[in-house]
């Protein structure tokens, strides 16, 4: 049979493609956001997109490599600070290490649930979304290296974010100022706990629903409680940075600034998973894990 | 004269299957670069461009099943939903088949306001299904993108279309 010449060939009308599409698109972004059963899909067009990210960011890496070549001078410098940090945090980590051991004696003691040692991955940020809703970061590490989601990301100063989806080799980080994104925080001067939620903008944290008589100041460090079983406790995450106490409202707002610096570094930390946190299938299974929680909850912080 | 413009008109020669995936390559590339602050906010979408110019130049070869894959691939290299830059793609590429005739006879100066429009639809379907996603508003610098793009169409649409110039010694007799 003899195809017909290309200008003669003309397949279902334009309207026809656009709308087939437009239903494409609306079916799988429903499928996406609502269902999560798209994972395979995404991760084949990820190894299609890997070799490209990383070619896209080799020219701020060789921007790097020869800044780094020529700021030799103030290499020195800093590697004399380092020196002396590094026997500063030596001291600390020795005593770090005896007051270690003493709580797990004492914890022992007690009979309470041992505090996890977690481990941690190095990763590099490769690429940041061009989008301004997106508070997401990709990393250069995925499930080859064992990086699952559910795993939390930090920097040398508090938390980033966690790691919401993997890819062979990659991995897509939401960060805590994402807006649909919250962390169990405890205040470091009381202990009073709360959520603290993103707010969809850089560099604003916000936590919600604060009674407006709650002993809560300007300044107040704000640590991971670690009673989510995700976030491990005693890691910095934000500062309260205003709050607003209007009596007309029930609720103060409190606005925090976070901890960490996420624009400022390319190297970040992947933690270990506290608990493996992926999603239940079953429900029943998600009851089981709750009552734990709650005991920790009433038990694990001082 | 309806056909008064007619020999100021180049005539090109043919565009091969390896500079449209080429250039495809080089868009996507350029969308992932990594970019920061105000930089970032006045890069423009060099896929929806480089679609746009091959819809509009090549409608034969590049249509919506084209723009859609491109937008699959850059929901992924952008971490949003799948599908929300494919819905934005290949309603600007519906566009742009839609009026390929009328848009072909332009030169890419008289051709740079539309595509500023049709970006800017394309933008707008983004903002939108961002919004329906429950994002807030992210302020009217979004849309400094599509002004941009509409600023490079000319000299963009200019460098695509080097590879097909006719050879200057094919005149000779």
């Amino acid at each position: 049979m003899e195809m017909a010449p290309q200008f003669f060939r003309h397949g279902p009308s334009l309207l026809a493609r656009l709308v087939f599409f437009v239903l494409l698109s609306l079916l799988l972004m429903a499928t996406d956001a609502r269902f999560k059963y798209l994972p395979e899909i995404r991760q084949a067009f990820a190894i299609i997109i890997y070799p490209l990210q990383n070619l896209a960011n080799a020219p701020s890496a060789v921007y790097d490599a020869i800044s780094e070549f020529f700021a030799s001078q103030h290499l020195t410098v800093e590697n004399e600070d380092l020196k002396q940090q590094h026997l500063i945090d030596h001291g600390q980590l020795q005593r770090l290490r005896a007051l270690e051991a003493e709580n797990a004696q004492l914890r022992k003691l007690l009979k309470t649930a041992q505090r996890l040692e977690s481990k941690a991955v190095m990763a590099e940020i490769l690429h940041v979304p061009r989008d301004p809703f997106n508070r997401k970061v990709i990393l250069d590490k995925g499930s080859q290296s064992g990086i699952q989601p559910g795993q939390v990301v930090v920097d040398d100063v508090g938390v980033v974010g966690q790691v919401t989806r993997n890819y062979p080799w990659l991995s897509e980080v939401t960060l805590i100022t994402d807006k649909d994104h919250s962390v169990p925080v405890q205040v470091v001067r009381n202990g009073l706990r709360s959520v603290v939620s993103g707010t969809g903008k850089d560099g604003t944290l916000e936590l919600r629903y604060v009674a407006v008589n709650t002993d809560i100041e300007e300044g107040d460090m704000l640590v991971t409680s670690g009673i989510d079983g995700v976030y491990p406790p005693g890691l910095p995450v934000a500062v309260v940075s205003k709050i607003e106490r209007n009596p007309t409202y029930v609720f103060a707002q409190v606005t925090c600034t976070p901890a960490a610096g996420v624009g400022h570094y390319r190297q970040l930390l992947i933690l270990s998973l506290q608990t493996s946190v992926t999603e239940t299938k079953n429900p029943a299974e998600a009851i089981e894990i709750r009552p734990e929680g709650r005991k920790r909850d009433k038990v694990g912080i001082r | 004269m309806a056909f008064a413009d007619y020999p100021k008109q180049e005539i090109l020669r043919p565009v091969k299957g390896s500079f449209i995936f080429l250039s495809l390559i080089l868009a996507l590339l350029l969308n992932l670069l990594p970019l920061k602050g105000i930089v970032l906010t006045l890069f423009p979408d060099f896929i929806a461009l480089t679609i746009l110019y091959w819809c509009i130049n090549q409608p034969q070869r590049v249509g919506m099943s084209t723009a859609f894959g491109m937008g699959l691939l850059m929901d992924i290299g952008n971490a949003s939903t799948f599908g929300q830059h494919a819905l934005s793609y290949s309603i600007m590429a519906f566009i742009a088949l839609l009026f390929h005739r009328r848009l072909h006879n332009f030169g890419s100066l008289k051709q740079a306001p539309q595509m500023g429009l049709i970006l800017l639809t394309g933008q707008s379907v983004m903002l939108l299904t961002w919004l329906l996603d429950g994002s807030d508003f992210p302020g009217w610098d979004f849309f400094i993108a599509s002004a941009t793009g509409t600023v490079l169409w000319p000299l963009f649409s200019s460098l695509l279309r080097i590879p097909q110039r006719p050879r200057s010694d094919s005149n000779v007799l």
